[in-house]
């Protein structure tokens, strides 16, 4: 009995010492392809905005990093569960989740763009030029609430559940305009003809961050650390360069 | 102004306001508006349709039947993702007069409400039609009636008192069907109840007081259809009672 605890403990020394030697061990968990933040090249190896910065994350805190890949159905139960450590999947910081992970500070936060079609002339932040016009956002997005709270009685607001609904509507010519995820409007709307960025991106809500389990306090202060580290050297803004004409830093 | 102790309760909460209280009532009316109009057309256009499936020659009762199955064996879903997005994507619409009545969501709703419930309305007059005794068209025939004469007095009036409890149905049926209105962007009491969950993420406020609603509506329908079977019914009832 007597050897038995010991060589436990000595097992449990030898592997604690282990994982100790070069830093932390973390797996952070993507769910792919969402581009330009996190998908597979034309070779298979996994690439992006998010899988860059983690990389560079990983350097900054000497961590031993794996990357996985995880559907974002079972992004926060697999977290919770230990499948993996972090999640740096543009996942946005909202109350609700919040409840549940710990976020670190906000690392990116895409801007709401406005998309009409190419005869749309209006300034769509002079009121009086907007006034009767219909404009389509996803609902429960930051788009939505800032269409809501600023432009409510003078636009017409429609609310759709997904970005193909509402797209489908502004080519039908049902919208004047749409208030949308600015890469979202980038791929869905100016990538068919006749449509053009019709205003100034907006920057709304307070972004996206690294999802933790709320015990690990200890990696998120880690966490904030490197990435306050990147913002500050440029690396950051070289990684951001490398996938955006637009900017997301916060 | 509401008593005090509403405006206290109003106050505790943050999503009962004043102003989601106006969203849900003007959700309200636009659900309202909708079932009663399709239901009305529907059954304006059910009747003489249901007529025409129960006559013998082919060419007039087929046409009838394949559209009863046509919209009778589709989601209403299906209908009015077609009619809404479909007809936008018809070339050269939005030129003509057509769009102005398409653009808006409500009359492609209204549109596949109304061709939906006056499918389920004609089968149902159609059974009720052909279950008339052969007795009752066999006396009319005896007093000389002609057809139109026997419909209208015979057929369709007894026909009229078999529906109504099935048609009861079907109205109330439609009634929870216009909660799919909220997918074409209509803000009816469903849209109402979407739009709140999402701004203050509590379903179960959202969405229970949103059943209530419903279910408020749905008695009111009920306690109309039983005044009146009580009323077309009367003849059925136990002497003396």
């Amino acid at each position: 009995m007597k050897k038995l605890m010991i060589a436990a403990s000595c097992a449990l020394a030898m592997f604690a010492g282990g994982a100790h030697a070069e830093g932390r061990d973390l797996r952070i968990a993507f769910d792919v392809p969402y581009e330009p933040f996190e998908y597979k090249d034309e070779n298979g190896n996994l690439t992006g905005f998010e899988v860059d910065l983690a990389a560079a994350m990983c350097e900054e805190m000497k961590a031993n990093c794996e990357f996985v890949i995880q559907a974002w159905d079972g992004m926060i139960p697999g977290l919770i569960a230990r499948k993996f450590d972090l999640i740096m999947s543009s996942m946005s910081i909202t109350p609700e989740r919040a409840e549940r992970v710990l976020f670190s500070e906000p690392y990116y936060n895409t801007p709401g763009g406005w998309f009409g079609p190419d005869n749309f002339s209006a300034d769509v932040t002079d009121m009086d030029a907007m006034k009767g016009k219909t404009v389509g956002v996803q609902r429960g997005t930051t788009m939505d609430t800032f269409v809501t709270e600023e432009m409510t009685g003078i636009v017409t607001i429609k609310r759709y559940t997904t970005a193909d609904d509402m797209v489908l509507d502004l080519e039908g010519q049902r919208l004047d305009a749409v208030f949308v995820d600015y890469p979202v409007g980038e791929q869905t709307v100016l990538s068919k003809d006749g449509f053009k960025e019709v205003g100034e991106p907006v920057k709304l809500g307070e972004g996206v961050g690294v999802a933790m389990r709320k015990r690990d306090k200890k990696v998120a202060e880690e966490v904030n650390a490197a990435l306050r580290k990147l913002k500050e050297d440029g690396t950051y803004d070289a990684i951001m360069k490398k996938y955006f004409a637009y900017d997301v830093k916060v | 102004m509401p008593p005090d102790f509403i405006a206290a309760w109003l106050n505790k909460n943050e999503i009962f306001t004043a102003m989601t209280i106006m969203e849900y009532w003007d959700g309200l009316v636009t659900t309202v508006q909708l079932v009663f109009l399709c239901l009305i057309i529907g059954l304006v256009f059910a009747v003489p349709l249901a007529i025409l499936r129960t006559v013998k020659n082919p060419f007039v009762s087929g046409p009838v039947w394949l559209y009863t199955y046509l919209f009778r064996g589709t989601p209403l879903l299906i209908q009015l993702y077609i009619i809404y997005y479909g007809v936008a994507q018809i070339p050269g619409i939005q030129d003509t007069f057509w769009w102005e009545i398409f653009r808006e969501p409500f009359y492609p709703a209204l549109l596949a409400f109304t061709l939906n419930t006056c499918a389920y309305t004609t089968e149902i007059i159609r059974g009720a039609i052909i279950s008339t005794p052969h007795g009752e068209i066999e006396a009319a025939k005896a007093y000389g009636m002609n057809w139109f004469m026997r419909m209208r007095r015979i057929v369709l009036p007894s026909a009229a008192r078999r529906a109504v409890q099935a048609y009861s149905n079907e109205v109330i049926f439609m009634l929870h069907s216009s909660a799919i209105a909220s997918v074409v962007t209509i803000v009816d009491l469903t849209g109402a109840a979407r739009n709140i969950y999402s701004r203050f993420y509590a379903p179960f406020d959202a969405f229970i007081f949103v059943a209530l609603c419903y279910m408020v509506l749905t008695f009111i329908l009920v306690f109309a259809f039983r005044k009146l079977e009580n009323h077309l019914l009367r003849h059925q009832r136990p002497v003396g009672s």
